[in-house]
């Protein structure tokens, strides 16, 4: 019988068009499903969107003929002292009490706003990724250590270690970015460790093992890939906190100090002067708003598109109101017959 | 052996005990293999309050170019044995020796040298292939562990094993999930195959595998031992699947050996009760002959392997037990009549041609 069907099968090959086949990997697949979600889709463009904004800072303010610190208190300013409204003097989003132009820092709030949210979510998803897998594949009193040091981050107040750091070595964007990894690696580590708690268990890590792979080969060959996706959904939920976080610390004025630009300190600087400016607080606002929720939404839709059985469930809903719909249509035409 | 660490390169055949089946043709030798699970309390200060003795004092030995069948029912630690001979478990006590020489708890630098001639065929066609590899990184990876082929020399030595083993190598680039469970199971044996081993352990290759299926699977096993002459420790449960693979068979029975022979002794001739038992037990296409026999049907069930009974371990559900049987353990012995290679474990062995069932009448305690 095998005898047989070998000799199919290599006829078979031998009459095989000439292309390789390619098989389509897991991220072929979940690129697929993702591109059919309209609110994902709609996230990615807001975020490529808001990136193009940020690089071409610049550009953008030499447009408007304003730079982002400059003040200018002959156009930007009212007779009264006052910030000017969105449009006027060629302000596209109006000044702020010192008569800058909000448009041109909140450009440029995003591009410190942006290179923090994706540089920490790096630096973070490494570091998790790679203690994770250590402490959950080699176990024993590593995994000892490495549990209690996430269980210890996790409980760390953020704010009194961004205070101390920011008292001793002056607020600073380095001392941002650390803080923020610090604090953002833990949730990352801990996830890896229980999916390679379970996933070192599976016969095929056995088999790696019989073939002589070390533990860092099935590390990093094995395991790794196998728990890609639900890292890639925290690391994309991961930057719209880190923005978030950077905006809290330089708003409380221990992350990026005025007069450079920073979404926080916009904010900081607004509160005192939105009864008189309200779009010197909306539009930051805004900003950081738009971003976070169109990284959240992403993440969402990422998560939905690994994870095939979240799109059935919708489908089948989807389904059962098309059929719920049918049927009483039938039942109207079956009175109406009757 | 006193002095040296297992695995120094002085532990060779001079230092072995003399033993007459250890002769020139013998691939593997088993002495006395013994491997304990501790069981450990939770809690910081972990105690060790007792020992799963999953594989207990099972010897046996194995020849070139033989296959050697291993049945038993679930739990009896086959695959633990299985595991340990291949280096994945680290041993409790025994020894393995490879020709001639001992490669018992081997750092893994140490037995990777031995990677390439023992190989493994694991039982899970789905579980054993890692879904996020191609087909052509899983079975070339055995050539980037031991570094033997690169490049598009790796990639036509993948093709040609995947052609050997009766895949298409156009299929080089697809995913697991992609294939059956058979063709997934080729997939295994063509990984297991690529470093050219001398001795492949199959852990139940077949018994996820439809009837129909398992069938081409064994015979592409057989074709590949007769053409690379390969040696097999055949591991499954089910009687018949030994019976057309193996040469020897060993039966085994909560982590010790009940009974070892030739093929035919064992089938035919076999003494040990829990043998009789399991081959009364197993199913047979005849429905004739189905009809026909009697089956053993033991009562109870299988004791803990944590705290197994004294003497022989089967002596509570035994129907020939007495007294000396959950005191003694009974010796793996030739029993009067038999070749030198058939060996049972059995204080009271049943005679040849005697029925276990009629015996167990004769005595007046019937099997329940």
């Amino acid at each position: 019988m095998s005898i047989t069907e070998v000799e199919f099968q290599a006829a078979a090959a031998e009459s095989a068009p000439e292309q390789a086949i390619e098989g389509r990997s897991q991220w072929q697949l979940t690129w697929r499903r993702l591109r059919h979600d309209k609110m994902a889709i709609a996230s990615v463009i807001t975020i490529v969107v808001i990136a193009g904004l940020a690089i071409l800072a610049p550009a953008f303010a030499a447009l408007t003929g304003h730079a982002a610190v400059q003040q200018y208190p002959n156009t930007g300013l009212s007779p009264a002292g006052l910030p000017v409204a969105p449009g006027k003097s060629g302000f596209l989003l109006g000044t702020d009490e010192l008569g800058r132009d909000v448009f041109v820092r909140i450009l440029y709030g995003a591009r410190i706003s942006l290179f923090v949210g994706l540089s920490t979510t790096l630096m973070a998803t490494v570091a998790g990724v790679a203690l994770g897998l250590i402490s959950g594949y080699f176990g024993g009193w590593v995994d000892g250590v490495l549990a209690r040091c996430i269980d210890a981050v996790l409980a760390f107040p953020f704010v009194v270690l961004a205070l101390a750091l920011a008292a001793r070595f002056g607020p600073s964007l380095p001392i941002v970015i650390g803080v923020i990894t610090f604090f953002s690696w833990a949730g990352v580590s801990r996830i890896v460790r229980g999916q390679t708690l379970s996933l070192k268990e599976k016969e095929y890590i056995e088999a790696a093992r019989s073939l002589g792979a070390g533990p860092w080969r099935i590390m990093f060959v094995h395991i790794m890939p196998n728990l890609l996706g639900p890292v890639l959904v925290l690391a994309t939920l991961l930057i719209p906190n880190a923005i978030v976080f950077e905006a809290t610390l330089s708003y409380l004025g221990l992350g990026i100090q005025p007069p450079t630009a920073s979404w926080g300190n916009i904010l900081a600087g607004a509160q005192s002067y939105y009864q008189v400016a309200w779009w010197y607080l909306v539009f930051p606002a805004a900003a950081l708003l738009i971003t976070t929720l169109a990284f959240n939404l992403l993440g969402d839709g990422v998560r939905d598109a690994l994870d095939p059985r979240t799109e059935r469930i919708f489908a089948g809903q989807r389904r059962k109101k098309r059929r719920g719909k049918a049927a009483s249509a039938a039942a109207a035409a079956g009175t109406a017959e009757g | 052996m006193t002095g040296l660490p297992p695995g120094a390169p002085g532990a060779t055949a001079s230092q072995m005990p003399a033993d007459p089946d250890v002769g020139a043709d013998v691939l593997l030798q088993v002495d006395n293999l013994v491997k304990y699970f501790p069981i450990k309390s939770g809690g910081i200060m972990s105690r060790h309050v007792g020992d799963v003795k999953a594989v207990d004092g099972v010897s046996l030995s194995l020849r070139r170019g033989q296959t050697l069948g291993l049945v038993g029912e679930t739990g009896c630690g086959k695959s633990t044995l299985a595991r340990c001979i291949a280096g994945l478990l680290p041993i409790t006590s025994g020894k393995v020796t490879f020709e001639d020489k001992d490669i018992t708890n081997l750092s893994r630098r140490a037995m990777q040298p031995f990677r390439r001639e023992i190989q493994m065929i694991f039982q899970d066609p789905y579980g054993s292939l890692n879904p996020r590899l191609r087909v052509g990184s899983i079975i070339g990876e055995p050539f980037i562990i031991h570094r033997t082929a690169t490049g598009s020399e790796r990639k036509r030595a993948v093709q040609e094993l995947m052609q050997r083993v009766g895949l298409n190598p156009e299929h080089y680039n697809r995913f697991p999930a992609e294939f059956s469970g058979g063709q997934r199971q080729r997939i295994g044996v063509a990984r297991a195959l690529a470093l050219r081993p001398k001795l492949i352990i199959c852990d139940e290759p077949v018994s996820a595998l439809d009837v129909s299926i398992q069938a081409q699977i064994l015979n592409l096993l057989a074709d590949l031992q007769d053409d690379f002459g390969l040696t097999y420790l055949f591991i499954a449960h089910d009687l018949e699947v030994v019976r057309h693979v193996s040469n020897e068979v060993m039966v085994m029975y909560l982590g010790k050996a009940a009974e070892l022979g030739p093929k035919d002794d064992v089938y035919e001739r076999s003494h040990h009760p829990y043998t009789r038992a399991l081959l009364s037990a197993a199913p047979a296409a005849d429905p004739e002959s189905a009809a026909a026999r009697q089956r053993i049907i033991l009562s109870g069930e299988v004791p803990s392997p944590i705290n197994p009974p004294a003497g022989c371990r089967f002596h509570p559900r035994c129907p020939r037990a007495q007294d000396i049987c959950g005191q003694e353990i009974p010796p793996l012995e030739v029993k009067a009549g038999d070749p030198p290679a058939h060996l049972t474990a059995c204080h009271f062995p049943v005679p040849a041609g005697e029925d276990l069932v009629g015996a167990v009448r004769a005595q007046g305690r019937r099997p329940r």
